[in-house]
């Protein structure tokens, strides 16, 4: 589904952000990205929308490798993944419904599909009682849940977080989590950057620990060793 | 296509000062273009009308025999070039030059007035190179004495007409250098002041296409408008020209068409140009 294999990436204007990263997420999973500032959990985001491309190894996303896309590609892909920031990246002047109904506007889907669709989804979220409301009449919990809603508008097979939670407060925090695990629980895939280390203590999901450009800790991987040392270990 | 429409309606509104000053730049530059393109269009018309009047004369040595005139007159207008040959006799010279001088025409003696060829062109042959050749070939007649046309004004006519179409071109160009140079401009701030919601539009997969159509739209528009309004001034200019100095014609149908289309072009290269570049940034 998503795959890295030994890729680097390094900015025109700056250093080695990442330092051969290679990993796998499968379809359906829920994987953390934790790690300090600058440890390039933002940048394995932007190479999985291909926002960036790497500068060696090659990135798969769904079928498409970055080493031979073309800017169409990207377009399409990005279609069939959901992205959502700290900064919610909201529309200011158009409601939460004009948000969550743009993205269907700007990719020429059918005109008769869009506003059912759009009251499902703010359904979804619990917000359909706002669907009015402009971004700055909603609490942040509010505008991410709306972003979170723009983001399932094509049914992604994946959705990417990038701090999510990161402008909110704990309650608003518990509730766009429960959101993103809701929506895993559905059959999509999860992949968010986070520093609240207390959400990834309380689940169970996979972790991939970050730390200057490099995975130093992959529970899937501990746990693949874990198996192989217990079967290994005489009895 | 709905939404591309709404688009580019809030451009205009988002920025009027700007798109006026696009429109106005488009304007001016298709307006000394129209100008130019006026000129070099009447002056065609009165070119029209002095070629069709132009003639050759071959004025006839005396004493010719007549069959050898009948000869070269069949000759002469087989040429592919000629419409007509007619021969002139010294009586019928004479009887012209009475018609024209009205009393003075007892002055005139037969004598005085050489028989000639009257050679017509036809149209398309009319040009000054074409006009000397035939003369030239006319004259190799042993019995020719002499070929007149108007050469010298046909020339100077020719000449002011090119150049007023030169200088016209040269500086249409130029104008239209400077107004994609500013559609350009606009287009690049239009895109930075919608560099967010572009950059959400991508995001969530709209084409470069998709997010280009607007910014074409709008560049078509102000072309599209420019064009209109220099007709107009254009217009102005001719009618106040025709009222103080001397009668003119304005375009036809195909100059004015012609004319807001090179707009159209206009606008929509200078966005292009723009847009393709600034996108690739935000
Ligand atoms: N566009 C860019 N140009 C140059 N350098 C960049 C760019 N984006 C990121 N970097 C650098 O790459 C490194 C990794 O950045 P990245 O944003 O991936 O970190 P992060 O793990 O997301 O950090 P944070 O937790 O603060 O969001 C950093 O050193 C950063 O300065
Ligand atoms: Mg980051």
């Amino acid at each position: 589904m998503i795959r890295f294999i030994h890729v680097s990436k390094e900015y025109a204007r700056g250093g080695l952000a990442l330092d051969d990263v290679s990993f796998h997420i499968a379809k359906g999973e829920f994987a953390f990205l934790t790690g300090p500032s600058g440890a390039g959990k933002s940048t394995i985001l932007k190479l999985v929308y291909m926002e960036e491309l790497p500068t060696e190894g090659d990135v798969r996303v769904a079928g498409v490798h970055s080493g031979t896309v073309r800017r169409a590609e990207i377009a399409q892909l990005r279609r069939k993944l959901g992205v959502v920031f700290q900064d919610f990246r909201l529309l200011e002047e158009r409601t939460a419904e004009q948000n969550i109904a743009f993205a269907l506007e700007v990719t020429d889907a059918p005109r008769a599909s869009i506003a059912t669709k759009v009251s499902r989804l703010l359904t979804q979220v619990g917000l359909s009682s706002k669907a009015n409301a402009l971004p700055r009449e909603l609490s942040g919990g509010e505008q991410q849940r709306v972003a979170i809603a723009r983001a399932l508008v094509n049914d992604p097979f994946v959705l990417i977080a990038d701090e999510p939670t990161g402008n909110l407060d704990d309650r608003a925090t518990r509730g766009v989590f429960q959101l993103l695990r809701d929506i895993n629980a559905a059959g999509t895939a999860v992949l968010m950057a986070t520093h609240n280390l207390e959400l990834v203590r309380r689940s169970d999901y996979r972790v991939i620990e970050m730390n200057r450009g490099q995975i130093v800790y992959d529970s899937a991987e501990a746990a693949a060793d874990a198996a192989v040392d217990g079967r290994s270990t005489p009895a | 296509m709905r939404l591309t429409l709404r688009e580019t309606l809030l451009a205009f509104r988002r920025a009027p000062l700007l798109s006026a000053l696009s429109v106005m730049t488009i304007a001016f530059s298709l307006f000394s273009l129209g100008l130019f393109v006026l000129v070099a269009v009447n002056i065609r018309d009165a070119l029209q009308q002095v070629e069709e009047r132009v003639e050759i004369r071959a004025y006839i040595a005396d004493g010719t025999p007549v069959e050898a005139l009948a000869a070269a007159l069949g000759d002469i207008g087989a040429f592919p070039e000629v419409a007509r040959a007619d021969g002139i006799s010294q009586e019928e010279a004479l009887e012209r030059a009475r018609a024209e001088l009205g009393e003075f025409r007892d002055v005139f003696d037969a004598a005085f007035l050489p028989a000639s060829i009257e050679v017509r062109l036809k149209p398309g042959f009319r040009d000054p190179e074409t006009v000397s050749a035939v003369a030239a070939r006319i004259r190799t007649y042993p019995f020719v004495d002499d070929v007149r046309f108007g050469e010298e004004w046909v020339r100077k006519l020719y000449n002011i007409r090119n150049l007023a179409t030169a200088a016209g071109i040269i500086l249409g160009v130029a104008f239209a250098a400077v107004a994609i140079i500013i559609i350009g401009a606009t287009i690049r701030m239009a895109v930075l002041a919608r560099g967010r919601e572009i950059s959400i539009m991508r995001l969530v997969g709209a084409t470069d296409g998709f997010i280009r159509r607007p910014f074409l739209l709008e560049g078509l528009a102000k072309g599209i408008l420019g064009g209109i309004l220099a007709l107009a001034l254009t217009y102005f200019a001719h009618s106040l020209i025709s009222r103080t100095l001397v009668a003119t014609r304005f375009f036809d149908d195909r100059i004015i068409i012609a004319g807001i289309a090179f707009g159209a072009l206009i606008g929509f290269l200078g966005s292009a140009v723009s847009v393709g570049r600034h996108l690739r940034r935000v």
